[in-house]
This record gives C-alpha cells, sequence and structure tokens, in this order.
C-alpha cells in the first residue's frame, strides 16, 4: 500500500529531531509531546496501547494526544473523545424510557444502558403488583457501575450498593470524558483537594457527569470554576497547585468584598 | 451533439494575465491563501472552519454516538455518515436549498475519502456523523470539505490512521496547474480532485473530468500530491497550536508570578 513505497529509507524518517533508544526499540517523541493521528511514534517491539496503532514494526498515534511511554508500552493519552463503558466504571446516568421491568439509561456513551428493576431495589421486583416509574422515572439521574459490557451487548448497569443509587439534589457538571483522570488526581489527589478546600460533596462519574452539592451556591460554584480549569489545562504540568490558588485567591476575594 | 460547449468562452478572455501568471496572481504549482480553525462550534464533538481561498466551510463531527434508525446499525463496526450541504447563499445565484444530485454524490465521495483513515472496527453498532456546509464556494469545494472534515473528527478524538487532506489539480490552456478557483475550473480544461493520507502515503480520492494525456495525468498527480502534503502541514500545525497555546499560556502565567 501506498503511492511511493519502497522509497522511504527505514533509518531516516523525515522531520524527526527527537530520538531516544530503548531495549525494545527507537521511539520518536518527548515525555507528553502533543501528537496528532499518523504520527510515527516508534518503530521496534514495543506493545501499542490506548491512542496507538501499529503497523508492522511501526508505531503510530491514532488520537490528538499525549504521547506516553511506559513499561514496553507506546501509548497516547487523548486530549478529547467521547466516552466508552468499560465494567467496573462508576457512571452517572439518566433516564431516558421505562419497560416493564428495567430503566434505559443514557451514560452519554454510544450505546444506551440498561438498569434493571432487581439491580436497583434491594426487594424483589413484581411487574404484576409493581411498576418501574413509581420508583425512577425519566429524568431521574442516578449513579451506577457498569457490570457488563462488550463489543456485542449494551452496556448492563448495578444501582445498589454503597454510593450508588438515586441523587435527590445537588447540580450536574458536564466535562469531556478524557479529561475525568485529570479531574481524579494522581491517587486521588486533585478530587480530596477540591473536597477539602470547598466542603463540597463530590461523586465524580467516569463518563463526565461531576456531581456536585455543598452547603451553598458559592462553595458549588468554586468547583464549578475549579473543574472548567481543569477541562482547559488538562495537558499541562503542575496543575494541581493552580487549581488550589484558584480556589484560595476566590475565597480571599470573596471574603474582602463581604466585608 | 459532440460540438456542444456548455460555456462559451470568450476568446478574448485568458486565464492567464500578461506577466504569465494566473488570474489571481499565483503560479501553476501555487495554491490560494488557507486559514484553518478547530473547535468553532460548541454543541459539535469535533469541528473546524477552513477558508481555502474563498471558499468557506464549516464542519462538524459528532460521535461516535448511537445510531437511530437502528436498522442500519452494522453489526462489526461504525457507521460512517456524511452530509455536504451548500448555504443557498454560497454561490452566485441563489442554490435551492432542496439537496440537489450534486449534494447527494458529494456526500458519498467525501465519506468514502474519509472512511479508509477511520478506525471504524472500534465502535460497533454506534454511527460517526460529519456534517460539511459550504459558507461560500469557490470552486474545489469538496477538497476543502475533506481537509475540513478530517480536522472536525481529529477534534472530535475519532480515532484515525492518518488525517485526511483534499487539492484539486486542472488543466487550464494546455497547462497543468494546482487548485482551480471557480473560474479556472469552469473555463479550464480539465479538473483532477484527490485526496490522500499523507504520512501514510494513500490516495483516497481520485476523480478525473476532462482530458488528460497520459503524462499530465502523471504531472498532474505529482503537483497534486505535493500541494495536498502543503495543506497537511497547515492541518497539523493548527491542530498541535490549540493544545501547546494553553500550555505556553500557563507557563507565562507562572513566570508572572
Amino acid at each position: 500500500m501506498g503511492y511511493n513505497n519502497g522509497n522511504n529509507d527505514d533509518d531516516e524518517v523525515e522531520g524527526i529531531v527527537h530520538v531516544v533508544e530503548t531495549e525494545e526499540g527507537k521511539f520518536f517523541f518527548e515525555r507528553f509531546q502533543i501528537v496528532i493521528p499518523g504520527t510515527l511514534l516508534g518503530k521496534g517491539r514495543f506493545k501499542a496501547g490506548e491512542g496507538c496503532y501499529r503497523e508492522n514494526d511501526d508505531f503510530y498515534a491514532s488520537v490528538v494526544g499525549l504521547a506516553d511511554f511506559r513499561e514496553g508500552f507506546i501509548m497516547v493519552v487523548p486530549l478529547e473523545g467521547i466516552y466508552i463503558p468499560k465494567e467496573e466504571d462508576i457512571v452517572i446516568g439518566t433516564i431516558m424510557d421505562t419497560r416493564i421491568t428495567s430503566w434505559r439509561v443514557d451514560i452519554r456513551a454510544p450505546y444506551e444502558a440498561i438498569l434493571t428493576a432487581s439491580n436497583f431495589l434491594d426487594k424483589p421486583f413484581s411487574p404484576v403488583y409493581d411498576d418501574v416509574r413509581d420508583i425512577l422515572s425519566i429524568g431521574d439521574v442516578i449513579v451506577a457501575k457498569i457490570l457488563s459490557f462488550d463489543r456485542t451487548r449494551d452496556p448492563i448497569l448495578m444501582a445498589k450498593g454503597q454510593g450508588l443509587g438515586r441523587l435527590h439534589s445537588g447540580r450536574i457538571i458536564e466535562i469531556r470524558p478524557t479529561k475525568v483522570p485529570r479531574v481524579i488526581g494522581k491517587r486521588g489527589s486533585m478530587i480530596n483537594l477540591l473536597k477539602r478546600e470547598t466542603g463540597c460533596r463530590i461523586v465524580v462519574g467516569q463518563n463526565g457527569r461531576i456531581w456536585v452539592s455543598g452547603r451553598s451556591f458559592e462553595d458549588e460554584y468554586l468547583v464549578v470554576q475549579a473543574l472548567k480549569k481543569i477541562e482547559r489545562e488538562a495537558h499541562t504540568s503542575g496543575l494541581t497547585d493552580r487549581v488550589k490558588d484558584l480556589i484560595r485567591n476566590e475565597k480571599e476575594r470573596r471574603h474582602k468584598e463581604s466585608e | 451533439m459532440n460540438n456542444v460547449t456548455l460555456v462559451r468562452k470568450e476568446p478574448s478572455e485568458s486565464l492567464f494575465r500578461e506577466d504569465g501568471l494566473r488570474l489571481d496572481g499565483r503560479g501553476l504549482d501555487e495554491l490560494r491563501p488557507i486559514r484553518m480553525e478547530v473547535g468553532v462550534l460548541n454543541n459539535a464533538d469535533g469541528s473546524a472552519y477552513v477558508e481555502h481561498g474563498k471558499n468557506k466551510i464549516v464542519a462538524a463531527v459528532y460521535g461516535p454516538r448511537e445510531l437511530h434508525p437502528k436498522h442500519l446499525a452494522l453489526p462489526d463496526k461504525a457507521l460512517v455518515r456524511c452530509e455536504y450541504r451548500m448555504a443557498t447563499f454560497s454561490v452566485e445565484e441563489r442554490k435551492s436549498p432542496a439537496p440537489g444530485r450534486r449534494e447527494v454524490e458529494l456526500s458519498k465521495v467525501i465519506r468514502e475519502s474519509l472512511e479508509p483513515a477511520i478506525f471504524v472496527y472500534k465502535y460497533p453498532r454506534a454511527t460517526i456523523d460529519v456534517f460539511v456546509q459550504i459558507l461560500q464556494a469557490d470552486g474545489g469545494t469538496r477538497c476543502a470539505s475533506i481537509t475540513a472534515a478530517a480536522l472536525a473528527l481529529a477534534d472530535a478524538g475519532v480515532p484515525m490512521r492518518d488525517l485526511v487532506v483534499g487539492c484539486a489539480v486542472g488543466k487550464i490552456e494546455g497547462k497543468v496547474a494546482v487548485d482551480l478557483s471557480d473560474v479556472e475550473d469552469k473555463l479550464g480544461e480539465g479538473d483532477i480532485p484527490m485526496a490522500l493520507m499523507p504520512t501514510k502515503k494513500v490516495i483516497t480520492l481520485l476523480q478525473s473530468d476532462g482530458d488528460f494525456t497520459p503524462e499530465e495525468f502523471k504531472q498532474a498527480l505529482e503537483m497534486g500530491i505535493a500541494a495536498c502534503e502543503k495543506i497537511y502541514e497547515m492541518q497539523r500545525d493548527i491542530l498541535i497550536e490549540r493544545y501547546s497555546k494553553v500550555r505556553e499560556e500557563v507557563a507565562e502565567e507562572q513566570e508572572e508570578e
């Protein structure tokens, strides 16, 4: 394939400045360099991680993102993209429709999720006597875990257990799902900072929906401001400190205004 | 019937100026000025705006998302749908807003030139919708649309083998020239729109309208590939710039402190 294949010298790849040699081969990027689909990332016996694909011994980026090399894997941390369900993920969903013994839930994925009554209620559910609409109606918001999902079947949800179930108050903020790992931070550093500094209760869904509930609108708005900053600057370093500064400065400013 | 000419060329009219350059002052292998922007629409998952000469094009990508109606779903891969549409005010004489034969055909052509680049097997039963709106047309819209749509796809985070770039090459007054404008397209002898994946070096669209000798065709192909590669560099820079800009801003902020 290709209109001038064979002309390319294997060792001389045009336009490449940065070369790092490892046991497995060579890769051509600095850590966290911004790459685009089709960028040649490496040649050798690597493994292709997320956002990366392999053709013979060449590894290319498949999405816009930050290139990284970890334990033999070449991968690209995506900067854009939709949510794809994964088993064990915690997501925040909206009830879209009811069936006789189940609900159809929008989880912001290309596939509509199913929550059966038995996966939400602790007691047995009988479609003869009970109506699912009395329990959850269209528009209700739930925190759920994905029980199962694969290429051929729609995701099945579980919404009973600790931290799962219907949400009654608070607000939902939507961010791009690819930025969720940044909102959580390394070992939860970012999310713990947000909770500590604002005093809000926060639930982060892997699908980019974030539930916030605080004592006042002002507290919740602080979280919103912080989330917007994290979303915009997700691909920069030292973000946790800057978010901390943002919240503290904002609190100080408000304090002065109220005096 | 063979002697009927649809567009009559005035004998005095030439597509070249006295100094040998084209009417808009370009050389034979020169592109029109191109400007690109990504992320222009808030409601789309990915979007791009491209100005290719006087062409003004907005592309929006939605998805991968749930496919409706469900019976169109493919069990093993995502369905790529593309809609190319010209605004009523995009051409000199008002264009009827109803989709015409040309628009349906171009939608198909654009879809087929983008699809080889997309990893459709990652999203079975889903759909990827590409919408291309021509705000102003001035020749070579299908190629510029492909350029814009590829940018929008990358902006949406759809996994792709490579970007796709489009560019046309044509023949005017016996000379092979790159990136024809509307006048040159209408009065010239031929037009070869093409699209390719530049780092993979794979051609995904190649059409031909008019008469070309084998030598001319070969020359046109080479010129087209070179032109596409120039446009690709712009595509690459604009995609990277969007994020590197934020990084620079943050670095500046930190220096100030």
